[in-house]
């Protein structure tokens, strides 16, 4: 994102987020399907939290390698020459 | 008790179990620490103030459509959808995409070929320094209003839905904000708008696509909705506007496409500062140019995350929510919607998620009210008025204070509307009195060069008078709203329209009036303000996929196909 700065990009950023985030309702979602809590959210049987954590596992693993600050440092190395 | 446990009741909308609390706490860590990563590049003015200028166009689009995303906007819209149907997405659609296209097409190169800082800046520029004095005093002292707002009205929403203490959000969101605002200026603020747009569409896509599994996809919604709700029609968008009398919100077509679509909007999306600061930090002109247009796709799918889960409520609530004024112990209010579908689907984890998202909007709209707070203090008052020939490092400085002393005048406000509830509603009348009249000065001067300095300073404050003229008249008297709004069945959001169109009239007619009776500025003094006098550099090289009038044009088709599919 900036040449000036070599600022780590804001996707790198994202990724994590999406990533631990995606891990922390995964697990949840695996841990309710053995363990199914008492009170239920509608549609509960649709296990939306592994799906769903998944989904932003996937897109926050693609993110955070895409733009990791080894990936970019290496590109503008690159870049450079 | 163990403390934390103090901080929680019983009696909320939702419970947030030890993972969703992880989330939230990862959430404050991380936009912390990537503030104090970002504070070693915020060293000049326009590193602090424009995010020096090299953001790219994908970035600074989705920081000017998050600038719009806050939570106060999601749930005060997913609660107008549940009041007034699918009409309430025309400030999604006719409301925002023609005057982002408009932004980034005509008037975007006028901004960042004059190389200003800020709105009044252009205006200081074009008109001098009365009508930019005029704008930069009324708009820092709206920002920093807002933000308290923001901050009290999170504050609120966090105590109803988690039953956290309303002094506990204020601080720990204050301080946050202070903290990581202070310390990479517009980069954090960017940084972290960047942020919540992945948290608002990763925590709220789950509840219209569960929700219409269970309604039995788009025409079972509907039908639910005709069966709860039988002879009222909130699933049209035009039809039913022939008639105030007609749909829900009390409006004709005539208010919508000349009020909200050509007036509001076009004021909101092209001259507050809050939005368009963001697409200043565009690293190239081209880029300037594509950020509101990349911006006007994301915008026009917002309905799906806003406006769906507010029909939804409809359909599958199995009870009716009432108006905030009227709500009883028990009751659920129209602004509850959006929490109260996020606890229908989402179990631990996927609620955290959804709650952080509704943390993350309210901070990043506090963020960049104080963060265009700043920079207008800075850069348009304090600099032309206080102390003109500082060392740039000196404003940098100005620049963080004014952000820590910004948040404490928030929280001053913040408590004031805790004291005063009505004083929210006056505070969000107050800042569209301004926004109106100020797009008439802004076009009247890019787009013709005979206006002058005084007809520009006139103009604007004859339209600020307008809007607060009709308002009030309006609030005293409500025989009024039939002559303003040419309907005496006219709801707020119909007045507000009417009010912003004869402000906006009345702005025109007074600039275009003084203009005739004044003598205009050389030309040579307008050159790179005003459209018959600047040459907009010409792209070349590039091929039709990657100019903005391309992209522009896509964005205005689908615009088009979407208000057909919801005729």
């Amino acid at each position: 994102m900036s040449e000036k700065h070599h600022i780590i990009p804001v996707w790198f950023f994202v990724g994590v987020l999406l990533l631990v985030y995606g891990v922390l309702i995964l697990a949840t979602g695996i841990y309710e399907v053995a363990n199914p809590p008492a009170n239920r959210v509608v549609l509960y049987d649709l296990h939306a939290s592994i799906w769903w954590g998944g989904v932003l596992v996937v897109l926050g693993a693609i993110f955070s390698l895409r733009f990791s600050p080894a990936r970019e440092r290496a590109r503008m190395e690159e870049n450079s020459k | 008790m163990n403390p934390a446990l103090l901080l929680l009741s019983s009696n909320t909308l939702v419970h947030l179990s030890g993972v969703d609390l992880v989330i939230i706490v990862f959430y404050f860590a991380l936009v912390l620490g990537i503030g104090f990563y970002l504070k070693r590049f915020a060293k000049t003015g326009e590193d602090f103030f424009l995010a020096g200028r090299e953001m790219t166009a994908w970035v600074a689009g989705l920081a000017f459509v998050s600038a719009n995303l806050g939570s106060l906007e999601l749930l005060g819209w997913a609660g107008n959808a549940y009041q007034y149907g699918i009409l309430a997405a025309h400030w999604y659609w006719v409301g925002a995409i023609p005057a982002m296209v408009f932004l980034g097409l005509v008037m975007m190169p006028f901004y960042y070929i004059s190389k200003t800082h800020s709105v009044p800046g252009y205006l200081k520029l074009r008109y001098g320094s009365e009508a930019s004095a005029l704008s930069a005093i009324t708009f820092a002292f709206m920002t920093i209003l807002m933000s308290g707002v923001n901050m009290y009205a999170m504050a609120v929403v966090m105590e109803v839905v988690l039953g956290w203490n309303l002094h506990f959000s204020i601080i720990v969101s204050s301080l946050t904000v202070g903290v990581y605002v202070a310390a990479g200026g517009l980069f954090s603020a960017i940084f972290n708008e960047v942020l919540q747009f992945f948290l608002i569409w990763f925590g709220a896509l789950l509840i219209p696509i569960l929700g219409l599994i269970e309604a039995g996809g788009w025409n079972g919604m509907v039908a639910r909705i005709h069966q709860n709700f039988a002879g009222q029609d909130f699933t049209h968008l035009w039809g039913p506007m022939n008639s105030a009398s007609n749909n829900p919100m009390g409006v004709q077509w005539v208010a919508i496409v000349f009020g909200l679509g050509s007036v509001i909007s076009m004021g909101y999306w092209t001259t507050d500062f809050l939005v368009v600061q963001r697409v200043l930090s565009a690293h190239n002109l081209r880029s300037a140019k594509l950020a509101p247009i990349i911006g006007s796709f994301f915008k026009m799918a917002v309905p799906l995350i806003v406006i769906l889960p507010g029909l939804l409520g409809r359909a599958l609530l199995p009870f009716h929510l009432v108006p905030g004024n009227q709500a009883q112990p028990g009751q659920f209010k129209y602004d509850d919607v959006l929490p109260l579908m996020l606890a229908r689907y989402c179990g631990p984890g996927l609620l955290g998620l959804g709650i952080t998202a509704l943390i993350a909007g309210f901070m990043a709209g506090m963020a960049g009210n104080v963060s265009a707070f700043a920079t207008v203090w800075t850069y348009d008052i304090y600099r032309p008025y206080l102390r003109k020939d500082a060392p740039d490092r000196h404003y940098v400085s100005m620049g963080r204070w004014c952000t820590i002393i910004g948040l404490l005048i928030s929280i001053g406000t913040a408590y004031l509307v805790t004291r005063s509830k009505s004083m929210m509603d006056y505070v969000q009348a107050l800042f569209s009195f301004f926004i109106a009249p100020l797009f008439g000065t802004v076009l009247l001067g890019m787009l013709w060069k005979r206006v002058s300095r005084m007809a520009g300073f006139w103009g604007l404050l004859a339209g600020v008078l307008t809007s607060v003229t009709t308002f009030t008249m309006m609030k005293l008297d409500a025989r009024w709203i039939g002559v303003f709004c040419l309907s005496p069945l006219a709801q707020p959001l119909a007045q507000a329209m009417w009010q912003a169109l004869w402000s906006c009239l009345t702005c025109v007619l007074v600039t275009f009036l003084v203009t005739l009776v004044t003598k205009p500025r050389p030309d040579q003094e307008l050159v790179g303000l005003v459209y018959s006098l600047t040459e907009v550099p010409h792209e070349e090289h590039a091929t039709i996929f990657h100019t903005p009038w391309f992209w522009g044009a896509v964005a205005l088709v689908l615009f088009v196909i979407l208000q057909i599919i919801f005729w």
